[in-house]
């Protein structure tokens, strides 16, 4: 099944002409068209443009860069032109978003040849970690159709796991690449902040939000970060940092390299199958030449408080726009342009967008600005200088990318904040703005696939990248697939 | 520990351009209850020497030389996507008199 491929195999595959950009894009068709019934990872299908552009570029035979040809899935938010992309809410499904222009990311995967097959389910504006708040149900994670996907980058992590695409795009706020990643078994990264462009990206927290993909391999996720970085003059959050070639960090000897545990991380919270495999991975690093020591981010417990006061803030802010005028949902016969908001968001918007929208409201409202938000954004400078104060005797920061696997579908339903706890490895770092990568380390109990993270400091990601591609390559994690 | 009445609620949703329904009120007053509850942890946090931090990439103002650019979006492409009526280029809203 030519969808099973990895980015390297298929492009040598390609290269050689032993396949075609059609046969490889067809192939990734026919496995979603066998397999989404069961997982609802795509949202909406792009395919008589894919193969329109695959034979365009079968037709000019070219495949000097490793992503032409490459059929690869889209999250939900990222703006395509052209294409339904309504970030999985009824303020912009019930009259179909369609822009009319590429984020800057698809611009430069399109000007690559990579071609895009379809949007991928996420949670509803990005807000959640199990893809539940899709507007469009929620995703099934291909190991076990009975739990979650994870997300919010659900659909991008199951339609990799179920090789319905060679690879995905997805975003991480708050870890929205890295658990989906995890729970689906595949390997997912979210870059510094400022790294990659979020020009055209629907924003859901401004100084949160960071661009990613989802991948079988470290290989494949270094070639798509060199294409998907850069600064960007449409986005000037950017940062004015070279690319480097990601890939020239593959295949290093990581002798000496410092790993740090941060015990906040190992606490009786982490199911004990977690742990194990955790430490297991950290053993291999320390076969592999790595010295380990036990490290503190002391305030890592108000990690997750201070990222549900800050992202609400900033999400209360970004949802303003969806108000019915310029484009999403509308209603007939308002009493007045107040009413018309009113309506228009009510009826558009899903139970944590609001949740999330009136919180954020609160916290920066008259008499709590300071109480909630400024003193947030205070935390966050300690929860900052943790991590700088960490780097300055590691390498590497190592943890489990979760506490636990993925859970049974509706489990959390009527809990917002267990939901918000499963964040708790992967928020800090988004606080920071760091880079963080989840692979593949095993299966749990139940069968189900484990990640582990392993967080560098600001620029950092080619030093993530070596330690991840040592320890991918010593184990086989990375190649166990789903039956499906 | 915060709690939130009905009212406070109700003034919220006013805030956020959202309508509830006197049920709703009550289920997001309990959630938003349990969630400021859960915020109120970082009350034991002393930040009364601390900086805040507004962004993460250490940049100040980035600016662009003041020239008319016309690679971008078409406006007649975006004025298609609103629902609302569009007369001479301009969108057509609800009054907001009534």
């Amino acid at each position: 099944m030519l969808s099973s491929l990895t980015i390297t195999q298929a492009h040598n595959k390609l290269k050689a002409k032993e396949i075609s950009a059609e046969e490889l894009t067809q192939s990734c068709i026919d496995r979603i068209e066998k397999v989404d019934e069961k997982l609802n990872a795509v949202v909406h299908k792009n395919f008589d443009r894919a193969l329109e552009q695959a034979k365009k570029i079968d037709s000019v035979g070219k495949f000097d860069h490793a992503l032409t040809g490459i059929p690869y899935l889209i999250k939900d938010v990222y703006c395509e032109d052209g294409v339904p992309t309504t970030a999985c809410s009824n303020v912009l499904r019930n009259k179909d978003y369609v822009p009319t222009f590429d984020a800057t990311t698809i611009k430069r995967l399109k000007t690559v040849g990579a071609i895009s097959i379809g949007k991928a389910n996420t949670d509803e504006f990005t807000c959640g970690a199990s893809c539940e708040t899709s507007c469009y149900g929620p995703c099934k994670n291909p190991w076990d159709t009975t739990r979650v996907s994870g997300g919010s980058s659900g659909g991008p992590a199951a339609g990799v796991a179920a090789d319905e695409c060679i690879f995905a795009l997805g975003t991480d706020t708050g870890g929205s690449i890295r658990e989906p990643a995890a729970w689906c078994g595949v390997t997912g990264m979210r870059s510094t902040y400022g790294r990659t462009s979020r020009y055209g990206v629907m924003s859901m927290a401004s100084s949160f939000d960071t661009i990613g993909a989802l991948t079988k391999s470290t290989e494949d996720l270094s070639i798509v970060l060199g294409v998907i970085s850069g600064k960007d003059p449409l986005d000037p959050t950017t940062g004015d940092i070279d690319v480097p070639d990601f890939t020239k960090s593959l295949g290093k000897d990581i002798k000496g390299m410092k790993v740090g545990l941060p015990k906040e991380y190992f606490t009786d919270g982490v199911k004990p199958d977690v742990a194990e495999a955790v430490h297991t991975a950290v053993k291999q690093l320390e076969n592999l030449g790595a010295i380990v020591s036990e490290i503190s981010l002391p305030h890592t417990k108000y990690a997750v408080p201070c990222y549900y006061v800050l992202v609400p803030c900033e999400v209360s802010s970004n949802m303003a726009r969806y108000d019915g005028i310029r484009y999403g949902h509308t209603v007939k016969d308002p009493d007045d342009l107040i009413d018309y908001y009113h309506k228009t968001r009510t009826e558009g918007f899903g139970d944590e967008v609001k949740r999330r929208i009136m919180i954020g409201t609160y916290a920066l409202s008259a008499g709590y600005y300071d109480a909630y938000y400024r003193h947030a954004q205070k935390v966050r400078t300690l929860l900052r200088k943790d991590f700088e104060d960490a780097f300055a005797k590691v390498d590497v920061i190592v943890s489990p990318t979760t506490p636990h696997p993925a859970y049974i579908i509706g489990a959390n339903d009527n809990d917002p904040v267990a939901m918000y706890l499963e964040d708790i490895f992967v928020a800090p770092q988004t606080l920071a703005g760091i880079p963080a990568i989840s692979v593949p380390c095993g299966f749990s109990t139940e069968g189900m696939p484990l990640g582990l993270q392993i967080i560098g400091p600001q620029w950092g990601e080619e030093t993530i990248l070596k330690v991840a591609h040592a320890y991918e390559q010593a184990t086989e994690w990375s190649e166990r697939k789903p039956i499906l | 520990m915060a709690t939130l009445s009905d009212d406070d609620v109700r003034h919220i949703a006013k805030l956020c351009r959202l309508n509830l329904s006197d049920a709703e009120v009550k289920k997001f007053c309990k959630e938003l209850t349990q969630i400021l509850g859960f915020i109120d942890q970082l009350k034991e946090v002393d930040t009364s020497n601390t900086e805040v931090t507004a962004q993460v990439t250490g940049l100040t103002n980035q600016f662009r030389e003041d020239e008319i650019k016309t690679d971008g979006p078409d406006p007649k492409n975006l004025l298609e996507n609103s629902p609302l009526p569009i007369i001479d280029n301009q969108i057509q809203t609800p009054s907001a008199h009534g």
